[in-house]
């Protein structure tokens, strides 16, 4: 059990430790939905709110269900489980609420389901060995960082429709490459607070 | 899943239907899940750090896929359509505890080398891609090849970024304890080594494989 604070992995989960630009994870809808702002924007919100909420809840059955039971082994079909369940309870609501969102958001959002950001967020809850409460930092902070990651992109992705991009490496490529530059801009923040 | 995600939901039987060699052929080269398809990037980036994390990442892929594939398909008229998606989870679920456990048991310093990450081989899209794509629409035998030539592909992409990353990045070549390569008085690249070189160099990958001429039915995409 290691004493970080919360707001400590907070921030660092953000910036230090982006879950897209450190950790690699999310970058199917990452590279899907980074095109408009919009749509940026709600899947993000959409991924913070679904991340926070699943890692509260695997928290809770991993170490009140799962380990006191000995089943530490099954956490990956229970995780993906409960995702793949809260998931579904989101779409429900957003269909009924805010049915614009639900269809600009069209095939993205049973995709989270596989999004593997939130997955890995829950998985690395475990391996970090975090508290509740960091757990709960550590879940909203990569949302947030997510979030931030793929409004960013947007706004670059915006302005490179102008520029001239050699065949190749129009769409993905040159996609990937500038996720890059981004993350060399985020290695800047490295060092300013650090978790495992 | 994501620049091709319409293939998920459509279930359009994969290029090169019916015949072994062009299924191989496409799940290789042509069709290459990685470079072409744009799936499973995450893990293509994440464990690329170094040449040996890429090829046993590329072996786990390899027994998932293939192992995943030939049930589905051997079950694929048992399932009822509406409820694939929770069988072929739970069935894709089930082959990666396989490979968490045998790695945790035997080779416990790569397990934690690639920590999660192998646990999220669950979330790659290329094994339900397969199963969506392919499995569920054709029989066994071709099934097993499309999925092992998919996962070479993948395997084959991963060990060329980790090749490049490793030796890039420390100038070495390190399998276990053995040091395969050496460049003397090479520098440390950290840009390489981190995950900036991870995104920059799959994107001139990608890049290099569209100027070879693949990739071209899907420029509209990404």
């Amino acid at each position: 059990m290691n004493e970080t604070s919360a707001l400590v992995i907070f921030v660092a989960a953000v910036f230090t430790n982006n879950i897209l630009l450190t950790y690699f994870l999310g970058m199917c809808s990452f590279l899907a939905c980074s095109r408009e702002f919009p749509t940026a924007i709600g899947l993000g919100a959409a991924v913070t709110f679904v991340m926070t909420a699943t890692t509260v809840i695997n928290y809770l059955v991993y170490h009140y269900l799962l380990v006191p039971a000995d089943l530490g082994h099954l956490q990956l079909v229970v995780f993906i489980t409960v995702i793949a369940a809260f998931v579904q309870l989101v779409e429900m609501v957003l269909e009924r609420f805010s049915p614009r969102l639900y269809y600009a958001l069209g095939i993205f959002l049973p995709l989270i389901t596989v999004n593997c950001a939130i997955l890995g967020v829950a998985l690395f809850m475990v391996n970090f060995e975090y508290s509740f409460v960091q757990a709960v930092g550590f879940g909203a902070g990569a949302g947030v960082g997510w979030t931030l990651a793929i409004v960013l992109m947007a706004g670059l992705r915006r302005k490179m429709a102008y520029a001239n991009i050699p065949a190749p490496f129009q769409g993905v490529a040159v996609t990937m490459i500038t996720t890059g530059v981004m993350a060399l801009a985020f290695s800047g923040f490295a060092g300013m607070v650090s978790i495992q | 899943m994501g620049a091709s995600a319409p293939n998920l939901a459509g279930g359009v039987p994969g290029p090169g239907g019916g015949r072994p060699i062009l299924a191989f052929r496409a799940g290789v080269w042509n069709d290459n899940p990685i470079a072409v398809q744009i799936l499973g990037i995450c893990s293509a980036l994440a464990v690329t750090t170094r040449l040996e994390n890429a090829l046993v990442m590329g072996a786990a892929v390899i027994f998932v896929v293939m192992m995943s594939s030939l049930l589905l398909s051997l079950l694929r008229k048992a399932i009822p359509r509406r409820i694939r998606m929770i069988a072929e989870v739970a069935i894709i679920a089930t082959f990666v505890i396989l490979v968490d456990q045998f790695l945790r048991a035997y080779y416990w310093d790569m397990s934690k080398r690639l920590g999660p990450y192998v646990g999220l081989i669950i979330t790659n899209c290329i094994i339900m891609g397969r199963a969506e794509a392919f499995a569920l629409h054709h029989r066994p035998g071709i099934s097993l090849v499309d999925a092992a030539a998919n996962g070479l592909g993948y395997t084959f992409i991963l060990a060329v970024i980790g090749l490049v990353r490793e030796l890039g990045g420390t100038g070495t070549i390190v399998f276990g304890e053995r040091v395969l390569v050496t460049i003397p008085g090479y520098p440390m690249n950290l840009v390489l080594r981190g995950a900036p070189g991870a995104f920059i160099a799959l994107g001139f990958l990608v890049a290099l494989l569209a100027a070879l001429g693949l990739r071209k039915t899907r420029e509209a995409q990404g």
